[in-house]
């Protein structure tokens, strides 16, 4: 563990000022999302003010919301569900996608077609009303929220790491790999994708922010996170009201998901090649 | 010299890096009567076109003018602020860059682009830019002048695009002209007709002009002045005349070593045929018959032993990195065969056994591409012997160290990256990733095209030392015949894809067979002025041969009306090669009938 420490402090130390940004927003969502609940000082659910949308007060750190619960102790519990399943749904969305793109890209022909086809055939489908077809169909749950969202964002993760894909599939390093008579393993996983890993990590990051979107509009159409549970994003839509007050209500599950989405970029974007510091 | 058109004196361009300012042209002076050709010689680095570039009052990579002073004509274009460059740009000097087709824009047509100057100055309405443009087309000795502006770029050739961008630099009648390495990219038989048309064109704007390259052969046919540049600093500078004639410094004499290759002794005793390709057909298309719908490669076939190099060559689009892909299984062949040690390989590479991919091994053409930028040296010749002789660990790490050492490279560099390396260290690590393999062929594609002419001199007597010394057979694919003719022991002539001659060392030594490889030998630039004067003029032809006639009849000068126009081309032996030709040997051809005149 104080080995794994230490390299998180040297890997730290080797980024740029924006990207020891991102890395502290990042690992403070983290550990909110880890260990928040633990720390709530009320229940998730809990009516514990006879105001709504109070102002921020020694019992109620952010005040409370438009059914007089505490925001702050709402807002513990809610990071867990978008920094996992937003997190979780990009990554799976991102690996499904890739993975789908390096076949086709290696494979060509007719591989490549039909993959191609299927993913437009795929993204075609209005989100939504997938969503609502597949919650409709069995019931929601935690695993279909993850499910919903990978699906979704698969095909313009294959897009895009197919074009990225094709772009090196050519190159002279592939052919080498190739005429030496690798697999299509080895040309995928070492020759191509370290070559393309950081525009596919700033897609990642962009999917990530749809994702939470896409979640916080599930959650408003009552398909999402069930209540008394709320995701960052549904605290925002059912608060919504408080918008016109300047409610804290609204503000700080707001500002949550900008710090961490905004982080969680800074982060990405931080993550250059070393490259042309000869 | 003060009476000089252009003068630079003291001049120095730095760039600021976080260690400090870098001066990369340091303290450089030089001067140019009017109407004179002051040529930059050097390496990669040297800063020759980052000075040639300061004439324009550029920098690139946020470098800058630190010190002295530009001068053209009454100018200072040192001190010329925005405004000032701009009004001097295109007009009053003007550059053509070393590839024209990165430099002309693909969607606009050519006339468009090449008046745009005249257009930009407000110089000249739109009718009279263009009568203008194709006065220049016709000076320039292009093909139909009234219409070839209104082509697109993709639609002539490399040779008529490089012509048609002097054209562009050339069309406000600038008092300077700046040429970067404008040949380099050309075919050699380009080359001449399109140095040819440079020299008359400026000599008839009467401009001044600096010519950037570092083929000395090139600069001998062009240039009045030299002057050679090494690390940014001026090393010599002179009337060209004297200076080819007696170079008074080492670096300037070391330059011109590299720039002839010599001939080396013969291989020693050659072994059993390590590798043979017989009839072999190739192409992209559907394939019919065994003749695909576009062929490249038709029925080429040769010989090879153990420890023989091979050296093809041709014009681009001869099919001479396809004969390549084709024997290493890139390209599965149409028809054909290839062998290994006797033993008849599959076309393809899946049909290859590992032990069959081992022992042919390609180092491509271009290193830039040809390394992957995410590993670093150490991993990248670490494949091969963990794929190929199951090395890993401690004992993959000490060949690695080895094959380092086989390449004269410094052990250290295993830990880099490619993209930290040096254009020649580049080459040498690609060169050693075949190696790394054991092969018994090697198969280098214009391995040394994209290097200097002193870096890549190096690379080839590396390859030359370690095929004695390792003993593996070597098909050397290049366009320069004159290292072709140093390095190899046969010498295959591709045209259209075609063999037109195979000739053993000493038979090539004593002169061409076929029309085709005399015209190759004479675009050869010689290093001597008046060289390009003496060339006749060629006329350049696109069109294909005829089917099942000579393929090179449209171009050949010695064609026999009656016979090659209406024979099938028989293949002629003897002479310790074979050609395609209705002539004897052309060497003694030409001998006959100079004696008769």
């Amino acid at each position: 563990m104080n080995a794994r420490l230490k390299t998180l402090a040297g890997f730290a130390r080797a980024l740029p000022l924006s990207g020891r940004i991102g890395l502290a927003l990042v690992l403070f969502w983290l550990a909110v999302a880890l260990a928040g609940p633990a720390l709530a000082p009320y229940s998730v659910g809990a009516f514990v003010d006879y105001d709504v949308f109070s102002p921020a007060s020694a019992r109620f750190w952010l005040g409370s919301d438009y059914l007089g619960r505490d925001v702050f102790s709402r807002l513990l519990w809610g990071a867990r569900y978008t920094v996992f399943l937003g997190l979780g749904a990009a990554l799976l969305a991102s690996l499904m996608g890739t993975a789908l793109a390096l076949t086709a890209a290696i494979r060509g022909g007719w591989v490549d077609e039909g993959l191609s086809r299927a993913m437009d055939t795929l993204i075609s489908i209005p989100s939504k009303i997938l969503a609502l077809v597949l919650v409709a169909a069995f019931g929601s749950s935690l695993t279909l929220l993850l499910a919903i969202p990978a699906i979704t964002y698969m095909p313009g993760n294959f897009r895009i790491a197919r074009a990225l894909a094709m772009n090196l599939v050519g190159l002279d390093f592939v052919t080498v790999a190739r005429a030496r008579g690798e697999g299509a393993p080895w040309i995928a996983l070492r020759e191509i994708l370290p070559n393309m890993i950081h525009p596919w990590l700033a897609d990642l990051g962009l999917r990530f922010v749809f994702i939470v979107l896409l979640l916080s509009g599930l959650s408003f159409l009552g398909l999402g996170v069930q209540p008394p549970h709320a995701d960052l994003g549904s605290l925002v839509r059912e608060n919504v009201s408080g918008l016109t007050d300047g409610a804290l209500a609204i503000i700080a599950p707001a500002l949550a998901i900008a710090s961490l989405t905004v982080g969680a970029n800074l982060l990405i974007d931080a993550l250059k090649p070393a490259e042309g510091q000869s | 010299m003060s009476g000089a058109h252009v003068e630079v004196s003291g001049l120095v361009i730095a760039v600021d890096t976080p260690a400090g300012e870098r001066r990369i042209v340091d303290e450089v002076s030089f001067a140019i009567p009017r109407g004179e050709v002051l040529a930059l010689i050097g390496e990669s680095g040297s800063g020759k076109t980052t000075i040639a570039l300061s004439l324009l009052g550029h920098t690139r990579f946020g470098g800058r003018i630190a010190g002295g002073t530009i001068r053209i004509g009454e100018t200072r274009v040192d001190r010329l602020d925005a405004a000032g460059l701009g009004a001097l740009r295109g007009r009053r000097v003007s550059y053509v860059a070393q590839s024209a087709a990165a430099a002309f824009n693909p969607s606009r047509p050519i006339m468009a682009q090449v008046i745009e100057p005249l257009l930009v100055h407000r110089l000249a309405g739109r009718a009279e830019a263009e009568a203008r443009a194709i006065e220049l087309f016709r000076a320039l000795a292009l093909p139909s002048p009234e219409e070839i502006g209104r082509r697109y770029p993709h639609q002539v050739s490399g040779g008529q695009l490089q012509r048609l961008m002097a054209a562009m630099a050339l069309i406000t009648g600038p008092e300077l002209v700046v040429l970067d390495e404008p040949t380099t990219a050309l075919d050699v038989t380009t080359q001449v007709d399109v140095l040819r048309a440079f020299k008359d064109a400026l000599r008839r704007v009467g401009a001044t002009a600096i010519y950037v390259s570092h083929d000395l052969a090139v600069v001998a046919q062009m240039a009045d002045r030299i002057a050679v540049l090494s690390g940014g600093r001026l090393v010599e500078e002179g009337p060209a005349a004297d200076l080819l004639a007696a170079p008074r410094t080492d670096y300037a004499r070391t330059l011109f070593a590299a720039a002839r290759p010599k001939a080396d002794a013969a291989s020693p005793a050659p072994g059993d045929v390590a590798l043979a390709a017989s009839n072999l057909v190739a192409g992209y298309g559907q394939v019919q018959g065994g003749i695909p719908a576009i062929p490249v490669i038709d029925g080429v076939s040769f010989a090879l032993r153990r420890g023989e190099a091979l050296g093809v060559i041709g014009e681009s689009g001869s099919g001479k990195s396809t004969l390549a892909r084709v024997i290493s299984g890139l390209l599965p062949a149409a028809s054909g065969e290839v062998r290994l040690a006797g033993k008849a390989l599959s076309p393809a590479l899946a049909g290859r056994s590992r032990e069959q991919l081992r022992q042919v091994q390609l180092v491509f053409q271009n290193a830039d591409t040809a390394l992957n930028p995410a590993q670093r040296v150490g991993e990248i010749l670490a494949r091969p012997l963990a794929l190929f002789h199951g090395l890993t660990g401690a004992a993959a790490e000490a060949r690695v160290g080895e094959l380092l050492d086989l390449i004269r490279l410094p052990r250290e560099l295993a830990g880099r990256r490619s993209t930290e390396l040096s254009g020649g260290q580049k080459q040498r690590v690609n060169l050693a990733r075949a190696l790394a393999a054991e092969p018994d062929v090697l198969l280098c594609d214009e391995v040394t095209s994209a290097l200097d002419t002193v870096v890549g001199a190096a690379i080839l007597r590396l390859i030359d030392e370690l095929r004695r010394e390792l003993g593996f057979a070597t098909v050397f694919i290049s366009h320069d015949i004159s290292t072709v003719r140093a390095f190899c022991d046969q010498v295959l002539v591709l045209y259209g894809g075609t063999a037109v001659e195979q000739a053993g060392r000493t038979a090539f030594a004593r002169g061409p067979h076929h029309p085709y490889t005399r015209l190759l030998l004479d675009s050869v630039p010689a290093l001597e002025r008046g060289w390009l004067e003496r060339q006749p003029p060629r006329e350049a032809v696109l069109r294909e041969g005829e089917a099942g006639l000579c393929r090179f009849l449209p171009r050949c000068p010695v064609a026999i009306p009656g016979t090659c126009d209406r024979a099938a081309v028989p293949l002629r032996e003897g002479d310790g090669a074979a050609w395609l030709c209705h002539h004897r040997p052309i060497a003694l051809v030409a001998q006959e009938r100079e004696s008769m005149t």
